[in-house]
């Protein structure tokens, strides 16, 4: 259903964010895509919809290039993508049926949207929407009101009231607990299933990963280096894709391995060499 | 250099080991931070001294001062009382009125002169026109809209206007260049158009400050009318000025106390409306 071939992003400050990306994603999959800070997962599902202009390579939502829309077009293929993100990305002074409703902007012309006058069906869908992740009572809350698990959910409810058919979604754990992020995570799940979206996650978080995944792509410096079930990342591959770690939680003595060069250090070196490392620098 | 510097650290570290410690100085080289400051120390006191002063005039000024003075413990609000209601209607119209023209005026132009929405040829456009409202005084441009219009509340309204322009599209487009770039994604990520975006995702973000400020501007603008008015550009100020010239202090004393009356008026009223907006 997605499919990026040759998919190179190059900032203008000279960082190169992602190499010769070629990944496809069929319909109904929810993938997980891992990998270490900058590595260049968000820079990945950023070019999908356009928020980052890729450098070179083309991206296909079904039968629509994507890297040559624009204006109209573009807005039209947008629509079919809903974005979560990390921070929510609510819109703070806005009430949460707003902020759901501007899933919708796609769809309507401005003066509908800017008098507030949504379609009938946009507001029932909108409401059902927020009855589906638990938050009717909150209509007329102002999101900048809301706990973080609750703005996620309005933040889902906004993406899918877009009707999409993919699901980009940006660290949408990183800024919760671990027992809300398990909540978030089953609930994004679940809203995938239910309408058989295709969704990339990414995610920082290995084990939530593998849990609610069907299929893992782990980024390394903006190269895929893993592609499988998540009942295929084992220590070695883990390792690949974050560089050296001990990967059990069990801390071991580590023998003094001096060649190492200086970017891995040991993960858990005995001896500091406190004060006269620090003066070195 | 950096020798120097790693001494210093260890020194540093050295007494912090013993519990002393004090904040990093601003300028490092201790010869260049004295060499400022005594540089500035002696700067001032020459200027000071460069500034004579004319002390028979002093004097002879200080007996009008005392004459106003005097006059203000008893204005007169009754016998240029028709100038004075005239003055001031005159005033609040073209307050009101440049404020609400300028401010719509300066909407457009702040939006076209935040460089993170607009394209670099609006963008430098559009700061040339702040630049150029932003650059002269009100008087300056009351005399020149004077000239083109002549005397009374057109040309008042205009330059305050005009002024208001510069003064709002400038801060409105820095409050848009700094505002949450990720609600701005969000909204743009759902298939939103510009004008959309603009409505749902800028405009919640500066609409506090943007009333806040115009209610500012209100209040700045009705203080500039008495100012220009002195230029022939109509208001209260025309009002005021005429009092002086025929020497009529006890009427310029009952138009300054209207005039700080409605200032503080409008000072109250725009803390309320900000605190309101948020
Ligand atoms: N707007 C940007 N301008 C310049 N470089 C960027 C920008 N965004 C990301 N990068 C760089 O691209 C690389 C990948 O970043 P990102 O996609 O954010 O990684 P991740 O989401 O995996 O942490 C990093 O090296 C980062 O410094
Ligand atoms: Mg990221």
């Amino acid at each position: 259903m997605l499919t990026l071939s040759g998919v190179t992003k190059r900032y203008p400050t000279g960082d190169r964010a992602l190499t010769d990306i070629e990944l496809t994603l069929p319909k109904g999959q929810v993938m997980a895509l891992i990998g270490p800070s900058g590595a260049g997962k968000s820079t990945l599902i950023r070019c999908v919809n356009r928020l980052v202009e890729p450098t070179q390579g083309s991206i296909r939502l079904e039968e629509t290039e994507i890297t040559r829309l624009s204006g109209n077009a573009l807005r039209q293929a947008r629509r079919s993508m809903g974005m979560i993100f990390q921070e929510y990305a609510l819109v703070d002074r806005l009430t949460v049926m707003e902020n759901v409703l501007s899933g919708r902007l796609g769809y309507v012309g401005f003066w509908r949207s800017f008098l507030r006058r949504y379609p009938q069906d946009a507001v029932t869908e909108a409401f059902r929407l927020l009855e589906r992740v638990g938050l009717p009572h909150a209509i007329d809350k102002r999101a900048d009101a809301l706990s973080g698990g609750q703005r996620q959910r309005v933040g889902i409810a906004r993406a899918l009231l877009q009707s999409p058919k993919l699901l980009l979604v940006d660290e949408p754990t990183a800024s919760l607990d671990p027992k809300t992020s398990r909540q978030i995570m089953r609930l994004i799940r679940e809203l995938c299933a239910e309408r058989g979206l295709a969704a990339i996650i990414n995610i920082h978080d290995v084990t939530l990963a593998q849990q609610f995944a069907d299929r893992i792509v782990g980024l390394r410096a903006g190269e895929i280096v893993f592609d499988g079930l998540p009942s295929e990342l084992t220590s070695e591959i883990l390792t690949t894709i974050y560089g050296e770690e001990d990967w059990d939680t069990t801390p071991e003595p580590m023998d003094d391995d001096v060649s190492d060069d200086s970017i891995s250090h040991p993960p858990y070196a005995r001896e500091v060499p406190g004060l006269a490392a620090g003066g070195a620098r | 250099m950096s020798e120097l510097a790693q001494t210093s650290l260890e020194a540093r570290m050295q007494a912090a080991r013993k519990g002393q410690w004090r904040r990093l100085p601003l300028i490092d080289d201790p010869r260049w931070r004295w060499g400022i400051a005594v540089g500035v120390v002696v700067y001032v006191v020459l200027a000071f001294a460069s500034v004579d002063v004319n002390w028979a005039r002093v004097a002879e000024g200080a007996g009008r001062a005392v004459n106003f003075l005097s006059a203000f413990m008893q204005p007169d609000f009754v016998s240029r009382q028709k100038d004075i209601v005239a003055g001031l209607l005159e005033s609040l119209t073209m307050t009101l009125t440049s404020t609400v023209l300028g401010v719509l005026l300066a909407i457009p132009v702040g939006l076209g002169a935040a460089r993170n929405i607009s394209p670099l040829p609006v963008y430098l456009v559009c700061r040339a026109i702040i630049a150029v409202s932003r650059t002269f005084q009100e008087i300056i441009i009351a005399i020149l809209f004077v000239v083109m219009f002549g005397f009374g509340p057109l040309a008042g309204m205009i330059t305050l206007a005009f002024a208001t322009i510069g003064f709002m599209a400038k801060l409105l487009a820095e409050d848009i260049e700094d505002l949450d770039w990720r609600q701005v994604e969000a909204v743009r990520a759902t298939g939103a158009s510009w004008w959309q975006t603009m409505n749902h995702a800028v405009q919640p973000q500066v609409m506090p400050r943007l009333i806040g400020l115009s209610v500012y501007r209100l209040d700045i603008n009705f203080r500039e009318s008495a100012v220009i008015g002195i230029v022939g550009a109509g208001g209260i100020g025309a009002t005021l000025n005429t009092s002086l010239s025929r020497y009529e202090y006890d009427t310029s004393a009952a138009i300054l106390l209207i005039i700080i009356a409605i200032v503080l008026l409008c000072e109250y009223s725009s803390s309320h409306v900000r605190r309101w907006t948020q």
